[in-house]
């Protein structure tokens, strides 16, 4: 019932979804104002929502992958008892709703609501299993790496309501009020958006939340990493383009931390055993692209990745949580090994996401990954070779995973093996359907190489985001650009084949071990900033609350107990002395009283 | 007669009761004492008064008696008082057989 009432919100909202992108699809795009919600001086921020093409496609992806998401919880979260059960589903619903309420939102204010709605959401959800304190720890950090965002976030708002006074996307986008605001003031609010963003999206310097992440249950990985939360980073510097584009400190900002992340991230995925952090960096690194993409100016192109890997993405994480099921919650791949054969569709939709999240065509990771590799060709060579060897990377290591897990001998107990079977139907046919979306999905943004007026996507966009006139790269070029880089992929794929084929794992040495230990990054983070904060918490709890501020307490009562006492001494209950006491008072007044008259 | 004289006698009066009040132990002689500070306050407003009406006192040859009159009052409540008082160190007598206020230190307690 609980699953039933959970699902059925999410598809309720899912059909209303269509129903809004039908209509902004016939150009009825508008902005819903529903009451003041702050009003300050001259500040005025309304409850507002903001249906717009660019909002209308992320409702789609949010609800709809959302929505498979859940139908697919039902199977996995099964063993849970009932009030777990409850408390799970109405964590997912709310962050289904942080979301929609994160890109309906008219204005920055209401998208904050949402950012940190997903913030905390995320929090709960990665901590569900409260139990386990490591889980703990890991929904603290993610948790407070969003917060490290959300504070640049706060702060680029409270920035652009000083000079410009308002938040609105209608009233800051405006021509007048982009021209009123000063070229470093633009760079400043950006940079800090893109703070907010790495944060939420995981991105160097705040991206070793997300791998952590990966404490909560399987189907909490896939809405994280494919529908909700890392997005939100996409969706709003998407939205703010016309900020973007006036700055081009920022952009390369964006280009290049995206660029670093989507190789950092790749070359750790290369060596992580566990199946959900191989997946996990790889969403790093498709993040990155995404970024990279948005840097370069491609803003549609970054969007159109965000929902061909919404597709592909979930489809691994909830095929990885098949492979977890059936393997009785073992994530570690040297312990798997020629699961093929025994959980056949499994098989099949984690091959679909490979060849689609490696990019080979005609699935739909390689026509958006196409279309970022083309902007950042027309951008920057160099950074065209880099995010190519990216891509490579990516192939390698998701096929390395394909391999490990499904060819091969299996590896592990002779009871895992006995009991290793298919998931049942709610947690695959949610699977088969996203599989059908990761090969079908590029088809919205075929190139125009291919066909003329192919990149509906784009086209649809377009209202919202700004075409580029950029440098265009002639057809021929790009033909022989997509030649190279799927050649490459698949000589990558061919590679990974022969060296996983017959898996031995032995101890890894020199950089082999440093990305296993993923460049050793966590334990920086830790020296650099946990262990200093501690001790400085550990300082101020031993000697500022120890003995400044108990000291400061505890003397106030003591001054007061002690000076009772003494007084208490006047209390002689001779009544001689209080006799005495009483003339020399008034004696006292009389001659105070003779003084302040003169 | 010049007012300094009535307040010099007052002012003579009450610090002879303060002193009394002050430095004798037995409850009598401070009552006594308290009774002539009252007094010498009493002395006081008379003169006062009088003082005050001085210019009517050739056209109203009862000017300036208002002092006199609560005097009288004064004298009468201080005598109610004086009752109160007495009854009390009466008791005080029955209890620890002495009127001796040094011996009357429980109200500490």
């Amino acid at each position: 019932m609980t699953g039933v009432i959970g699902c059925g919100v999410v598809l309720a909202s899912f059909v209303l979804s269509i129903m809004v992108f039908l209509q902004v699809k016939d150009g009825h795009s508008q902005v819903v104002d529903y009451f003041n919600f702050i009003n300050v001086g001259d500040l005025k921020i309304s409850f507002a929502f903001q249906l717009d093409q660019l909002s209308s496609l992320f409702l789609l992806i949010i609800t709809g992958v959302g929505f498979l998401i859940h139908v697919y919880s039902i199977s996995y979260m099964q063993e849970e008892n009932p009030g777990q059960f409850g408390r799970y589903f109405s964590f997912l619903n709310l962050f289904i709703f942080s979301m929609l309420l994160l890109v309906m939102g008219a204005n920055y204010v209401i998208m904050f609501i949402g950012w940190e709605g997903v913030g905390l959401c995320s929090y709960l959800l990665i901590g569900y299993w409260f139990k386990n304190n490591e889980f703990n720890k890991a929904a603290n950090k993610a948790f407070i790496m969003n917060r490290i965002g959300d504070l640049a976030f706060l702060i680029a708002l409270f920035w652009l309501i000083a000079k410009i006074g308002t938040v609105s996307y209608s009233e800051v986008f405006s021509a007048t009020n982009l021209a009123r605001l000063k070229s470093s003031d633009i760079t400043i609010i950006t940079l800090l958006l893109f703070t907010g963003a790495a944060g939420k999206s995981a991105q160097i310097p705040l991206y070793t939340w997300l791998p952590d992440a990966m404490a909560g249950p399987t189907p909490v990985s896939a809405l994280i990493h494919a529908a909700t939360m890392v997005t939100a980073g996409i969706y709003m510097i998407a939205r703010s383009n016309a900020l973007y584009s006036l700055s081009q400190i920022s952009m390369n900002v964006v280009a290049i931390t995206g660029l670093a992340t989507a190789i950092l991230a790749a070359t750790i995925a290369l060596k992580q055993n566990d199946i959900k952090k191989v997946l996990a960096y790889s969403t790093v690194s498709q993040l990155g692209y995404m970024f990279l993409a948005l840097g370069v100016g491609a803003y549609s192109a970054g969007v159109f990745h965000v929902m061909t890997h919404a597709f592909f993405k979930a489809l691994l994480f909830l095929a990885a949580g098949s492979v977890i099921h059936a393997m009785g919650g073992e994530q570690d791949i040297r312990k798997m090994g020629g699961l093929s054969k025994k959980i056949k569709i499994t098989y099949i939709t984690f091959l679909i996401g490979c060849i689609a999240i490696a990019g080979i065509p005609p699935f739909s990771g390689f026509f958006s990954k196409d279309a970022i590799l083309l902007a950042v060709f027309e951008h920057n060579k160099i950074l065209y070779v880099i995010a190519l060897l990216g891509a490579l990377l990516t192939a390698f290591y998701m096929f390395r995973l394909l391999f490990i897990v499904f060819t091969g001998a299996f590896r592990g107990t002779d009871e895992q093996k006995d009991h290793t079977h298919e998931s049942p139907g709610a947690m695959t046919i949610p699977m088969i359907i996203l599989a059908i979306l990761s090969v079908l999905g590029g088809l919205v943004g075929i190139p125009e190489v291919f066909m003329h007026g192919g990149d509906k996507l784009t086209a649809f966009l377009a209202p919202v985001i700004p075409l580029q006139a950029g440098e265009i790269v002639s057809h021929n070029t790009e033909l022989i650009l997509m030649a190279i880089s799927s050649l490459l992929v698949i000589g990558v794929v061919v590679f990974a084949w022969f060296l996983f084929r017959k898996t031995r794992f032995s101890e890894s040495k020199g950089l082999g071990k440093v990305l296993e230990n993923k460049w050793y990054v966590d334990e920086l983070y830790e020296k650099i900033f946990v262990k200093p904060l501690n001790k400085l918490g550990a300082f101020f709890n031993s000697v500022f609350e120890r003995s400044v501020i108990d000291d400061l307490v505890n003397g106030v009562g003591r001054l007061v107990n002690y000076g009772s006492r003494q007084l208490r001494l006047l209390q002689s209950g001779q009544v001689g002395s209080y006799v005495l006491l009483m003339v020399v008072s008034m004696v006292l007044i009389f001659i105070l009283q003779f003084f302040i008259r003169k | 007669m010049p007012i300094n004289y009535y307040i010099f006698l007052s002012l003579a009066l009450f610090c002879i009761g303060i002193v009394g009040v002050l430095t004798r132990r037995n409850a009598i002689i401070i009552f006594m004492c308290i009774e002539i500070m009252l007094n010498a306050v009493n002395l006081l407003l008379v003169a006062f008064s009088k003082m005050h009406h001085l210019k009517n006192a050739a056209i109203n040859a009862t000017a300036g008696t208002d002092g006199q009159i609560f005097v009288f009052f004064i004298m009468v409540v201080a005598a109610a008082e004086v009752s109160v008082g007495l009854a009390i160190i009466v008791m005080m007598y029955r209890n620890i057989h002495s009127v001796d206020v040094n011996f009357l230190n429980r109200l500490k307690h």
